[in-house]
């Protein structure tokens, strides 16, 4: 669908690597990644691939889930990511927007979004990204002063969105945003994502299990099987690569395969590779 | 006016007073508790720590002396200056401050994640430190505090309420301590002061939103750490204000501490999360405690001020567990 030309600059890249949590749990087994400036990367896998670790390996947010990087590089404009606590994270540019929302759901949307900009400085500065976040998402405009838990998926998904886009990012680090909304709705959430990367620059890394929504949108996008990239490219090959088909856009005839079949599949993307 | 219902709004306007300080010193409770999930066992020796501190610094008392002395083998005891009240009130704060860093750096730091009851029994402990420390830094004596707040019963109310009577010659007007008429104000001062910080200033709103999702708050990057040291700084200006106006009120001494048992009920009455439900507990308290006292006290041997404010906020915790505006737990499906 998007034949851009391919951004040139890599803005972020993972090198390679492990986490494990609790000090036992061996989670990512390796995983490289590599996100160019300005474009929408998915990062795509069945539940427990291990896509919100590797954001969150990234955001510096897996400390605080007893997660650890042991191996491996994450660089960011050449600057090293892994140790770096996650104020200083956002401070430079990268804010992930977590699984599930996480709005603060006593808080209004208004001051939600106003809490984006705990690391931004200047009153006006911060109105004028107000407004921004409002032309994107008029919705939340209209419901600025409700209580956030008491506001529908779609608009806590707007909320989310709408606060890190306040941190004035570079990146933002998108993790499961079609979670529980309508398709209409998810279209929607992924038109705007679309029309920030293009109008601010942002660049986005987006996890999903919705494969096809996510390549129909992403430039580029990589594929997580139990902790490892088994795939990759741009998303128009991806798109139309026949095992993504069969496995992750659920266009085989003769349905969903077993797992033993997902296992020759492993077998047979090896010999692919 | 008939001559009961004079003594009753007296009675009433005590028990605002009283209620103005306990909803104070709940503040202070609520404030840890939203934004940390801590229930601080320590508030109460928090207020005394301040009030010693405070009155240590006033008469330029050298801290740890008994040790230094015992250790070097000197007899210091003062450094021979008296230091105004407002200028040691700044430094007992800048002290209070340091206490919060120190609580946040060597304690809760290491407890993230951990069990609240854990926690709880951390600022257990925390607790019995501080007033160890209180007593090794300043001495364990009772010690008077005056910082110049008005003593006595306030003639001019007593003066110009003496109308309300309409010629009753048994009243004299409404009897008002000046040190309690003080102390509403700057604690309503104060409690309005908190508000406006938790509502509108940029950390405010992170505290608060802390509280509602540790996670989230991390990452829009807000400083947990830092948000916890802000928290138990204003734990502890809240401290030395309740810690000034008993210390006045009644020197200070081991049972400053106390006045946290005074904020528990407050808490259970208006919701352990709730900054309207500190304030608004602390005036039914401190008012329904007078008033039973005043009317019903008398038929059953008085003292009821010691468990009323308890029996009833045992009445609320049972119809409304969340207390009366405890934030409900938000469930949407
Ligand atoms: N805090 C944690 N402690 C221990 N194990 C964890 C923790 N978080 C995740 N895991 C494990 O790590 C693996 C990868 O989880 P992760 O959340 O990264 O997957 P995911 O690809 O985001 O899945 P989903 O699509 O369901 O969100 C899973 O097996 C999960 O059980
Ligand atoms: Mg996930």
């Amino acid at each position: 669908m998007l034949q851009v030309a391919q951004p040139q600059e890599t803005l972020l890249e993972v090198n390679n690597i492990e986490v494990i949590y609790n000090h036992v749990i061996l989670v990512l087994k390796g995983v490289s990644l590599s996100v160019p400036k300005g474009g929408i990367t998915a990062l795509l896998g069945g539940n427990g691939a291990g896509k919100t670790t590797t954001l969150k390996a990234i955001s510096g947010l897996l400390k605080s889930e007893r997660g650890e990087v042991t191996k491996g590089t994450i660089t960011y404009q050449g600057k090293n990511l892994i140790g770096a606590d996650p104020a200083g994270i956002v401070r430079s540019g990268v804010i992930q927007v977590m699984e599930g929302r996480h709005c603060f759901e006593h808080l209004t949307v208004e001051e939600n979004l106003l809490t984006g900009a705990y690391t931004q400085a200047g009153a006006k500065q911060i109105a004028d990204d107000l407004e921004m976040v409002y032309n994107y998402f008029p919705r939340l405009k209209e419901r600025r002063r409700s209580q956030a838990g008491y506001t529908s998926g779609g608009e806590q998904q707007m909320v989310a969105i709408g606060r890190a886009l306040m941190s004035r990012p570079e990146m933002i680090l998108l993790d499961e945003p079609s979670m529980g909304l309508a398709p209409q709705l998810v279209e929607q959430i992924f038109e705007i994502v679309k029309s920030v990367n293009e109008n601010e620059g942002v660049t986005f890394l987006l996890a999903e299990q919705n494969t096809s929504v996510a390549l129909r949108y992403a430039h580029s996008g990589y594929i997580l099987e139990s902790g490892r990239v088994v795939m990759d490219g741009l998303a128009a090959d991806l798109r139309e690569n026949p095992d993504v088909k069969e496995f992750y856009l659920g266009m085989s005839d003769d349905g969903r395969k077993s797992f033993r079949d997902v296992r020759s599949y492993r077998r047979r993307k090896r010999w692919l590779a | 006016m008939p001559e009961s219902l004079l003594y009753g709004t007296e009675v009433v306007l005590n028990g605002l007073m009283a209620g103005v300080l306990y909803a104070l010193v709940a503040l202070g409770f609520v404030l840890i508790y939203k934004a940390s999930g801590i229930f601080n066992y320590a508030q109460g020796v928090l207020s005394l720590f301040a009030a010693m501190t405070l009155v240590g610094i006033m008469n330029g008392q050298i801290p740890f002396a008994h040790l230094i002395n015992a250790a070097l083998g000197t007899e210091i005891h003062h450094f021979g200056w008296h230091i105004n009240a407002l200028v040691a009130i700044l430094l007992t704060m800048v002290v209070m401050v340091g206490v919060a860093w120190c609580v946040q750096r060597f304690v809760f730091r290491h407890l993230i994640g951990q069990e609240p009851i854990i926690l709880f029994m951390a600022t257990i402990g925390l607790a019995y430190f501080l007033e160890g420390l209180g007593d090794i830094m300043w001495g364990s004596d009772i010690k008077k505090l005056d910082v110049g707040l008005p003593q006595g019963g306030s003639l001019w109310i007593e003066e110009n309420t003496q109308w309300l009577g309409f010629g009753n010659e048994n009243f004299y007007g409404f009897f008002l301590d000046r040190l309690d008429l003080i102390a509403t104000v700057i604690a309503a001062l104060l409690v309005i002061a908190l508000v406006a910080v938790s509502q509108y200033t940029k950390h405010g709103r992170a505290m608060r939103a802390v509280a509602d999702d540790h996670q989230a708050a991390l990452s829009v990057g807000i400083s947990l750490n830092f948000i916890w040291v802000f928290v138990w700084s204003i734990a502890g200006f809240v401290a030395l204000v309740a810690g000034i106006i008993w210390g006045a009120k009644s020197g200070v001494q081991f049972s400053l501490s106390l006045i946290a048992l005074k904020a528990l009920p407050v808490l259970m009455l208006g919701g352990f999360t709730s900054i309207p439900g500190a304030i608004i507990g602390g005036l039914i308290i401190g008012v329904g405690e007078k008033l039973f006292e005043f009317t019903v006290g008398p038929l059953v041997g008085g003292a009821t001020e010691n468990w009323f404010a308890y029996v009833l906020a045992l009445i609320f915790l049972v119809f409304r567990p969340q207390g009366l505006m405890g934030e409900k737990i938000i469930e949407r499906v």
